[in-house]
């Protein structure tokens, strides 16, 4: 093997309550391409923002071409060679593909003026390099999600980087244009460079990556190359811990049907969304990130409006126009995007548990604080959110703790279905178990809980039943005792087909 | 990583509220303010013999009453995130309606309920293309402050409106006790302008709606982060909208005081009120990002900013050099706690 | 430059050209080249003050002190003028623009540096920076007779037809053009208001920019400050109050986005001429002149509308069939 174009030695980073990377290793060869996998929360997110410059690791050093490097900014990494495109994309809608290419390093005549034509010509040949036929005056906003992702290539590229960072660019593309991407990626790699590929699409990796490296909880659990392993083996690396262990399946008489929806639809998300819900039973509902699972959930719950399908509750049709339709009727939606849609972070804790049914805490006209305070005890203990007081802002603590605020502000609401978007992504380990352990105890208390997770034995520890959903649509279901982790990741990336 | 997790039956001690530290209290908007009143009161009571005269106070009120009024209702439009910069022109807008209507012979009555009204179709306009169409705020008040004062001067061109009937120009001078009225010479009632009373009853209706009723609280939670608002059940758009109405029928019912004051009104009255009134409600320690503020912290910065203005009037100070002062008291207090933190974070590290 | 000028500002122009030619055909004086030139002179403040505003307002931000500032560099000059004759007329002019362009990096350095909101920063030196007026001018004013006679003439110097103050304003929207299109820190701005994160990710200095963005807007209000003295002939402090409120109407009308990022030379200077012929359009056609605040208010929320209709949010595109769909359509 030649010499490692860049390598981690003994990276670490934490976050104020989460070790987000510990220990990490890693060395990335030419024409290599490198997938890194694991779970959401597992730290890849971590590992290119710190090869990026984004974030400075709290231990460890980087070397390119032996060279010890430290980024304090973007542009250190551009100038060591390194580029990534990121999973969200950061890029200008309102400006040109050239300019989005060129941001920040814009070619330059003698008068020190930007060289548009230059700017133009070079973005038409980098385009053109990896095939793509996008004019560089085209407005950014124009492009598809495809086409933005070919820009951030040439982008790349414009920057002559040696390493490449793919941070899940498949996500959101048709299986037409993951083909396109793939061949550039095999272009990259004749020429000489080396590639970090981040998915969770099993198949694309088997097709794609030369070497994998695997993350756990912040650290590496295993690594090597791809042809010495099998998708099995990777699924067990990446979810680790045997599931039951950890997740205690309480035993909850399942009762008669509250919930039914019927062909929820709307017209670019979700398609026929089918499913029956009943007391006792907590629903998993897996898919990969982007799979139209949110985007459901949140029709349901009237945030979005639906084009098509009914939901009954108790045998009674619906009529959801607002979430506050939904709450009166007695569904609760605890958001996956906890810092933007779930918690309000600059007020107390007693304000935001009591904020999703107010009108219960008002005696007379006014608000009665005893009333909240009491609310707010009980939950709060039930939960064991860790404060110094309940008038604490919640921004002040912890994400788990800030999560368990957010779920006692649904379950003040009393609702009978309760449905927990990715309700432990991004907090500690300990508050992970704490709500683990309380979806099991709401269960028994009679509630309908539908899970929507990313993460495997999370589902599978909790759920009676998962259902499975893929663009947009249900393509699959599992009852507890009858399915393994393979044919459920199968099913949800597509791979199932193929294995079958 | 393996051990099974023992779910945490134990409680965490919580305390219901927060120890009191005496420097928390300290640092509250409003004992910063106050400071600030009471220094005021105390240089210009140096500076001026005329000053602490219970008159000469009283009247002075007549001064900012009006804005005072119509500041209530921006607080709440800068807590939620939006801002009214038409609030001066549908004064003109509403003041010219009222002029119109003591012309047709309205009584006082029907003149403040024409003002109200006019004032509360301006805010119906407002809110309409700032929720429903969902238009930016800044803009849209722009492009409205310029619409509505724009109809007054249409209508109105260089005219004055100056018949009123007497009970209404009453009104606009009037105390609602008089020294004299009292009649207890023990007991000291000083004097109260109607307009002035008028603000502090709508000031404790302001203060207690929003500190102590359930619609309040939302406000607070559409100012913080109104996203999460909208996933907690909360109507944000409605509330906004009725915001907007609010506002609109503030600045109806001060442009009727304000005529009743004045005793005559042209299209240019009130001009550039809207900014004053950004003032009062910014100094008052409504963050202009959301979420925070308080109607006592209003209450007291347009007392503050009233004081001054009168104080150095007292001393011919011309008005332009007192909102020097106005200006850099504006930034001084926000700039300062910032500075501070600034400081404070370089020596932690 | 291909995009020199969008379809919207290609319809903004086809409005104005429309609108003129009607009212010329109505009452042919009005495009006689000496209305044109008034119509040109009056406008070349707003032409300026349009773009300045256009550059901070590029950043998320915005400068309500600009009238204030023109007032008090106006003063300045004026004063300069009034007890030192002798100065040449170009330190003059000068003294008006470094006087503006220190207010605006007092602005910046508030915004910038300590992170006060611009609404909050502005909204205070506004009512400063008028105040120092009368401070500096010990509450008089300057009067025609007090300043010089060089001062004073050079606003109504004519070359090939047009006042001075029209070259200047074409001048400086050439310097804004090769500016905003042609130079990094031009482009840094649309990139920090069209994304912050973003620009972050490709090393650009937010901080930076926005000084950039306040000094410049200092340092033309200072120079429309002189401009506008010297062509009234007069200084007090009450010059162009509230004028700061029709300059961000020219750039709303002229298509900036106040969520920053969006925003073009060509539309600002469109935008601030449409509210120039309202102006001058209205006398010629025996209209009453309180017309025009009414004409502008509703020409800005037309605007605003028009903006918005672009913006909006796309849906997010998971079914397969959606996809394609979308694939078309880009």
């Amino acid at each position: 093997m030649s010499d490692p174009i860049l390598t981690l030695s003994g990276v670490s980073k934490s976050f104020p309550g989460v070790r987000a990377l510990h220990d990490i290793s890693l060395s990335l060869q030419p024409g290599r391409v490198t997938a890194v996998i694991g779970e959401n929360g597992a730290g890849k997110s971590t590992i290119v923002k710190i090869l990026t410059g984004i974030y400075r690791p709290d231990a460890g050093e980087i070397r390119v071409g032996g060279e010890q490097k430290h980024f304090s900014s973007p542009r250190d990494a551009w100038a060591a060679g390194i580029a990534a495109i990121h999973q969200e994309t950061v890029m200008f809608d309102e400006l040109s593909v050239a300019e989005n290419i060129f941001t920040g390093h814009m070619p330059t005549g003698s008068t020190r003026l930007v060289d548009w034509a230059e700017m133009r010509k070079k973005s038409a040949e980098l385009l053109k390099r990896i095939d793509a036929p996008i004019p560089p005056e085209f407005k950014l906003k124009r492009l598809s999600v495809a086409q933005k992702h070919l820009v951030e290539i040439a982008r790349a590229l414009s920057h002559e980087a040696r390493v490449v960072i793919m941070d899940e660019p498949t996500a959101a593309l048709s299986a037409n244009e993951i083909d396109d991407l793939f061949r550039i990626v095999e272009q990259l790699k004749a020429e000489g460079r080396a590639i970090v590929f981040i998915s969770h699409k099993f198949d694309e990796i088997f097709r794609i990556a030369d070497d994998f490296v695997c993350l756990r909880d912040g650290e590496k659990v295993g690594e090597g190359p791809i042809s010495s392993v099998t998708e099995a083996q990777l699924v067990r690396m990446m979810v680790g811990r045997p599931v039951d262990q950890v997740f205690p399946k309480r035993d909850v008489p399942i009762g008669e049907v509250v919930l039914s929806v019927k062909n929820l639809s709307n017209a670019t998300e979700y398609a026929d969304v089918s499913f029956d819900l009943r007391r006792g039973e907590i629903l998993g509902l897996y898919g990969l990130v982007g799979a139209g699972r949110t985007e459901a959930m949140q029709g349901l719950f009237g945030i979005t409006p639906v084009t098509r399908g009914t939901v009954s509750l108790d045998g009674r049709q619906l009529s959801i126009h607002s979430p506050s339709d939904a709450i009166a009727a007695g569904i609760s939606y605890v958001p996956e995007d906890r810092q933007d849609q779930g918690a309000i972070l600059s007020l107390g804790i007693r304000e935001n548990v009591t904020l999703a049914n107010l009108s219960k805490y008002v005696r007379g006209l006014f608000l009665s604080r005893p009333a909240e305070q009491e609310a707010t005890r009980s939950l709060g203990r039930r939960l064991a959110v860790k404060a110094a007081n309940w008038e604490q802002r919640l921004g002040e603590l912890s994400g788990g703790n800030q999560q368990k605020v957010v779920i006692a502000k649904w379950l003040a609401t009393r609702p009978k279905v309760i449905v927990l978007d990715e309700p432990t992504k991004g907090i500690d380990v300990g508050s992970k178990a704490a709500v683990h352990d309380f979806i099991g105890e709401l269960a028994q208390d009679g509630l309908a809980v539908v899970l929507i997770s990313s993460e495997l034995p999370e589902v599978m520890g909790l759920a009676d039943r998962v259902i499975v959903m893929k663009e947009g649509r249900i393509v699959d279901e599992f009852k507890r005792g009858a399915w393994s982790a393979e044919q459920i990741v199968g099913a949800a990336t597509g791979a199932a087909k193929e294995a079958a | 990583m393996n051990a099974p997790m023992q779910p945490p039956e134990s409680r965490y001690a919580v305390l219901d509220a927060a120890p009191r530290r005496a420097r928390d209290i300290l640092l509250r908007w409003e004992v910063i303010l106050v400071i600030l009143l009471v220094a005021t009161i105390v240089v210009n009571t140096i500076v001026s013999p005329y000053f602490l005269d219970v008159f000469n106070l009283a009247d002075a009120t007549f001064n900012f009453s009006e804005k005072a009024i119509i500041a209530l209702g921006m607080a709440l439009l800068i807590l939620v995130r939006q801002i009214d910069l038409s609030v001066a022109a549908i004064v003109a807008l509403a003041a010219m309606g009222i002029g119109y209507a003591a012309e047709a012979g309205f009584g006082p009555a029907g003149l403040f309920a024409t003002g109200i009204g006019i004032g509360i179709l301006c805010g119906v306009f407002n809110g309409f293309l700032v929720t429903y169409a969902g238009l930016p705020s800044i803009v849209v008040t722009i492009g409205t402050m310029s619409l509505f004062r724009g109809i007054t001067q249409v209508i109105l061109g260089d005219q004055a409106k100056t018949k009123y009937p007497a009970e209404f120009l009453e009104l606009g001078q009037s105390y609602f006790i008089k020294m004299k009225e009292s009649g207890v010479s023990w007991l000291f009632i000083p004097p109260i302008p109607l307009s002035f009373l008028i603000f502090l009853v709508l000031t404790a209706i302001f203060g207690i709606v929003l500190h102590k009723t359930a619609t309040g609280r939302k406000l607070f939670a559409i100012g913080s982060n109104p996203v999460a608002a909208r996933f907690s059940g909360i109507a944000v758009d409605r509330l906004t909208f009725l915001l907007f109405v609010v506002s609109g029928m503030l600045c109806g019912l001060a442009a009727a005081l304000l005529t009743a004051r004045l005793g005559s009104m042209r299209s240019n009255i009130a001009i550039g009120w809207e900014l004053d009134i950004v003032t009062m409600v910014i100094l008052g320690g409504v963050s202009i990002a959301g979420g925070v503020g308080s109607i006592l912290g209003v209450f007291l910065a347009v007392l503050t900013l009233g004081l001054v203005t009168f104080g150095m009037s007292l001393n011919n100070i011309p008005g332009q050099v007192v909102s020097v002062y106005i200006g850099l008291l504006l930034i001084a207090v926000i700039a300062i706690p910032r500075i501070a933190d600034k400081l404070g974070l370089r020596t932690g590290r | 430059m291909k995009g020199f000028v969008n379809y919207r500002e290609l319809a903004l122009g086809l409005i104005l050209v429309v609108g003129v030619a009607a009212i010329g055909a109505y009452q042919p004086v009005f495009l006689a080249w000496e209305n044109i030139s008034d119509l040109l002179t009056e406008t070349s403040v707003l032409f300026m003050m349009a773009l300045a505003q256009m550059v901070v307002i590029l950043t998320r931000g915005i400068d309500l002190s600009v009238a204030a500032n023109l007032a008090l560099s106006g003063m300045i000059a004026a004063l300069v003028s009034q007890y030192y004759p002798d100065t040449p007329l170009l330190l003059m002019i000068l003294a008006g623009v470094i006087t503006g362009l220190v207010l605006g990096l007092i602005n910046g350095g508030l915004i910038a540096f300590l992170g006060i909101p611009p609404i909050v920063v502005t909204l205070g030196t506004l009512a400063v920076y008028r105040g120092m007026i009368i401070i500096i001018a010990g509450g008089d004013q300057v009067n025609a007779s007090e300043m010089g006679a060089a001062f004073q003439a050079f606003p109504k110097q004519v070359l090939l037809g047009l006042t001075s103050p029209v070259w200047i304003a074409i001048g400086v929207s050439i310097l804004f053009w090769v500016f905003l299109n042609l130079t990094r820190a031009g482009r840094g701005l649309y990139a920090v208001g069209g994304n912050p994160v973003a620009a972050r990710y490709c090393g650009i200095d937010q901080k930076k920019q926005e000084m950039l963005a306040y000094s410049i807007s200092g340092a033309v209000a200072g120079l429309c400050g002189y401009l506008w003295v010297a062509r009234y002939g007069v200084a007090y402090s009450e010059i162009a109050n509230g004028y700061e409120l029709t300059v961000i109407a020219a750039c709303v009308i002229g298509g900036v986005s106040i969520g920053g990022g969006v925003g073009s030379v060509a539309g600002t200077l469109l935008g601030a001429l449409f509210l120039g012929i309202v102006m001058t359009a209205l006398p010629v056609l025996q209209i009453s002149p309180f017309w025009q605040m009414a004409i502008s208010g509703a020409v800005i929320l037309a605007a605003v509308v028009i903006n918005a209709r672009a913006e909006k949010r796309p849906e997010k595109l998971i079914l397969p069939e959606a996809r394609r769909i979308g694939r078309v359509r880009a």
